[in-house]
């Protein structure tokens, strides 16, 4: 099957993060597809190379970076949200890219279902 | 558009396929940006000629609810966007009965023309969607 992915919270103060990524992960290694995860909302800070977590806890944008290439994810943040928030090219980490919100309704056209991971 | 989806092959968006897109907005329309937000996505999926429909549920009643004014708090009033998704061409807009009658509304306190449905009623509209978006 085919997932598409929307995530709509912040990384570390909400779940919703985590949720998703374990979601993503289980689906790919189960064969099923997941050809985009698009981060809106506060989900866009998913997306920012700024963040230093402590060393012992998980690392949420590299994990991102690292499933989308060992499956070939596309990572979309939504760019209004993202300026809104300070998220721009210079600060985008690696494996991720800023897009319009047309990315999260073809993504919904296209896959067999769309999940949404939020408040 | 290879280079640009990492890779991956998506047809162009004019490629035919109509879904039924339901965006749920249960919150109010001030606090968080959710509500908002949300109005964005519904314009531009009508942008992809998209089979849309709107609910309004919980607190997300209070997103159409008509007098607000928002200049005391410093935030841009967008209610009057409600009134121009018609034309957009979205006009399925539905709303729970329970949540109206819960907060003591009823259908002329709302800024726009609404279907009210009851709970069995948006179980089974829900149940029809192809892709369902709640914020």
């Amino acid at each position: 099957m085919k997932f598409g992915i929307l995530v709509n919270e912040g990384l570390y103060q909400h779940q919703a993060s985590d949720t998703a990524y374990q979601f993503a992960k289980a689906a790919v290694e189960k064969g099923h597809e997941v050809p985009r995860i698009f981060f809106y909302h506060d989900g866009v800070y998913n997306s920012s190379s700024l963040t230093e977590p402590p060393q012992d806890d998980r690392n949420i944008v590299n994990r991102w970076a690292k499933l989308a290439k060992d499956h070939n994810i596309d990572l979309v943040v939504c760019v209004a949200a993202a300026l809104r928030r300070g998220i721009k090219d210079e600060n985008l980490a690696e494996g991720f890219r800023i897009s319009g919100l047309g990315q999260l309704v073809e993504v919904g056209i296209q896959a067999d279902r769309l999940v949404v991971f939020g408040d | 558009m290879t280079e640009a989806t990492g890779g991956i092959d998506f047809e162009d968006e004019g490629s035919g396929v109509v879904k039924k897109f339901m965006f749920v907005n249960r919150k109010a329309p001030y606090g968080t940006i959710y509500a908002l937000e949300s109005l964005e996505v519904v314009l531009i999926s009508a942008a992809f000629d998209q089979d849309v429909s709107l609910v309004f549920m919980d607190d997300g009643i209070y997103q159409i609810v008509k007098g607000q004014h928002t200049k005391a708090i410093d935030v841009k009033n967008f209610s009057p966007t409600y009134r121009a998704l018609e034309g957009y061409d979205i006009e399925k807009l539905y709303v729970d009965r329970d949540s109206l009658e819960q907060r003591g509304l009823t259908e002329d306190d709302l800024l726009v023309d609404v279907q009210v449905l009851d709970a069995a009623g948006m179980a089974k509209l829900m149940s029809e969607q192809d892709v369902v978006l709640s914020f």
